[in-house]
């Protein structure tokens, strides 16, 4: 008889750009509302891309103790207010608890580069004596991971993982593993926010953003004409326990199981090989113990370019069958956040699960026959559903591929 | 020189590491060790950094280090002005 904890999720924190807070979020998705639009945080006409899913009204100062306000970058905000949210949906207090079996582990894509950006801007006009000490951490991809872990006393098992959009779900299979070794309880999933003039001159210039001006015209995953995506910010982090743990303190809500994971990675560019993904896939299925005919949707990645959409289109069909589970990418409405894109989607599936509804893609025409993708598009669709799973690739040639289970 | 006191050295810590709340005024806590009100090490290394621009000292980081209480931060600010 095994004892291997059975993951489950007790609790979600969700900042995007189409809502803050679970429920915000989540009404949002099902109405199709989007949070894409062009940036205000700074004037971005002199970059070939100006969309993007910006969170709507977020201050850290109205969410943090001021103490907290010079040494973090507005990702960390962002990821400690909603650990906040997590922790307190899932009625747990870490105060008094012991430190060391509680961890963290996010994702990151890029760290606190606003932060990075006010500092340099400190150095070249006023001098290097003007540089914050908090520099030294503030900017970091690990930053999110220890200003959580200190907040809270959670001292036990803890990381971070840098596999760009692959990331969320990378660190939500880590805090599973976690588990396995011993930790009680984890904090998990990933954020990321790099909307200002120094971010922007990087996300901007990977060549995989669309140029659209126009919000509904851009990022169309799957579109014969698709040109891009629109990056964003915001992401989710998630409560991890497991499930004799959640049921022995009474959680009040048990979201659903990680019952799945997989990482591949994709061979070379141009060496003619198949890409990793549907190994990935294959591999998580095997991790969960389920047949292709036992998922009930997938979150597909949803590059929004022609040729990583074929990827992915035929990794799905070659799983499931042309047309033979329904596809969606809810990340149409937020655009991609990064390190943020998995979790979130990963948070998406649970609520999905839990309401027995499918989040619609917006904006999107039905794909060519072709690809074999049942694009859930046109609004949402109610059915019962068992199990979802969630793919997230990243820049470099990551794969992801995580598996969701209703609560048993 | 402008002598610096406890008010002015708590301005300073807001300014660069946050304000903290406080239970007394900060005239009574003179003695009580910067760690037990709430800043670390990298928030007495921003303030020290801030109280030699404000005040055009200069600061070992060796000496702000073992300055682990108010009263001995003023101490070390305060002797820097007349040096």
């Amino acid at each position: 008889m095994s004892t291997r904890p059975t993951a489950v999720v007790t609790g979600l924190g969700i900042a995007a750009p189409n809502g803050l807070g679970t429920e915000d979020y989540w009404a949002s998705v099902l109405e199709g509302r989007s949070g894409i639009g062009r940036i205000t945080r700074f004037v971005p006409d002199a970059y070939p891309s100006v969309l993007a899913g910006e969170l709507p009204d977020f201050d850290g100062a109205a969410h943090l103790p001021d103490r907290l306000l010079p040494q973090t970058d507005r990702v960390t905000q962002i990821a400690l207010t909603i650990t906040e949210w997590a922790l307190g949906d899932a009625a747990l207090d870490p105060t008094g608890l012991p430190e060391y079996e509680m961890g963290v582990v996010t994702a990151s894509g890029s760290g606190g580069f606003e932060f990075g950006q006010r500092e340099l801007e400190n150095l070249w006009s006023k001098g290097p004596g003007h540089v914050s000490a908090y520099q030294s951490f503030a900017w970091f991809y690990a930053v999110n991971t220890g200003q959580i872990s200190i907040r809270h006393g959670m001292r036990g098992p803890s990381g971070v993982l840098v596999t760009e959009q692959a990331g969320g779900l990378d660190a939500l299979a880590q805090a599973r593993r976690n588990l396995r070794s011993g930790a009680k309880y984890m904090i998990a999933g990933g954020v990321d926010a790099s909307l200002c003039p120094w971010g922007w001159a990087a996300v901007a210039s990977g060549g995989r953003l669309s140029r659209s001006q126009d919000p509904v015209r851009a990022y169309r995953p799957f579109a014969p004409d698709a040109d891009g995506a629109v990056a964003g910010e915001g992401g989710a982090l998630l409560v991890v326990e497991d499930i004799e743990s959640a049921t022995s303190r009474h959680a009040p809500k048990v979201y659903g199981e990680i019952a799945g994971y997989a990482a591949t990675f994709d061979p070379k560019r141009g060496s003619g090989r198949a890409s990793g993904l549907r190994r990935a896939i294959d591999l998580a299925l095997a991790d969960a113990h389920l047949a292709p005919r036992d998922i009930d949707v997938v979150f597909a990645d949803g590059a929004g370019l022609p040729a990583p959409d074929l990827d992915e289109a035929e990794a799905i069909a070659a799983v499931f069958g042309p047309h033979s589970v329904p596809v969606t990418v809810p990340k149409t409405m937020t655009g991609r956040l990064n390190a943020g894109g998995g979790a979130l989607d990963v948070a998406t599936a649970l609520l999905a699960l839990r309401d027995g509804v499918i989040p619609p893609t917006t904006n999107v025409p039905a794909p060519p026959v072709r690809l074999g993708v049942d694009l859930v598009i046109g609004g949402p669709r109610r059915r019962p559903l068992a199990a979802a799973l969630v793919l997230a690739r990243g820049e470099g040639g990551f794969n992801a591929a995580l598996v969701v289970r209703a609560p048993r | 020189m402008r002598e610096v006191f406890i008010e002015d050295l708590f301005r300073v810590f807001a300014e660069g590491a946050g304000r903290i709340e406080l239970d007394q005024p900060v005239s009574e806590l003179m003695d009580t060790p910067f760690s037990a009100i709430g800043y670390d090490s990298l928030a007495m290394l921003e303030t020290a950094s801030r109280l030699e621009r404000e005040y055009g000292v200069t600061l070992s980081d060796d000496d702000v280090n073992d300055a682990k209480t108010p009263r001995l931060l003023l101490q070390l600010v305060n002797a820097a002005q007349t040096r």
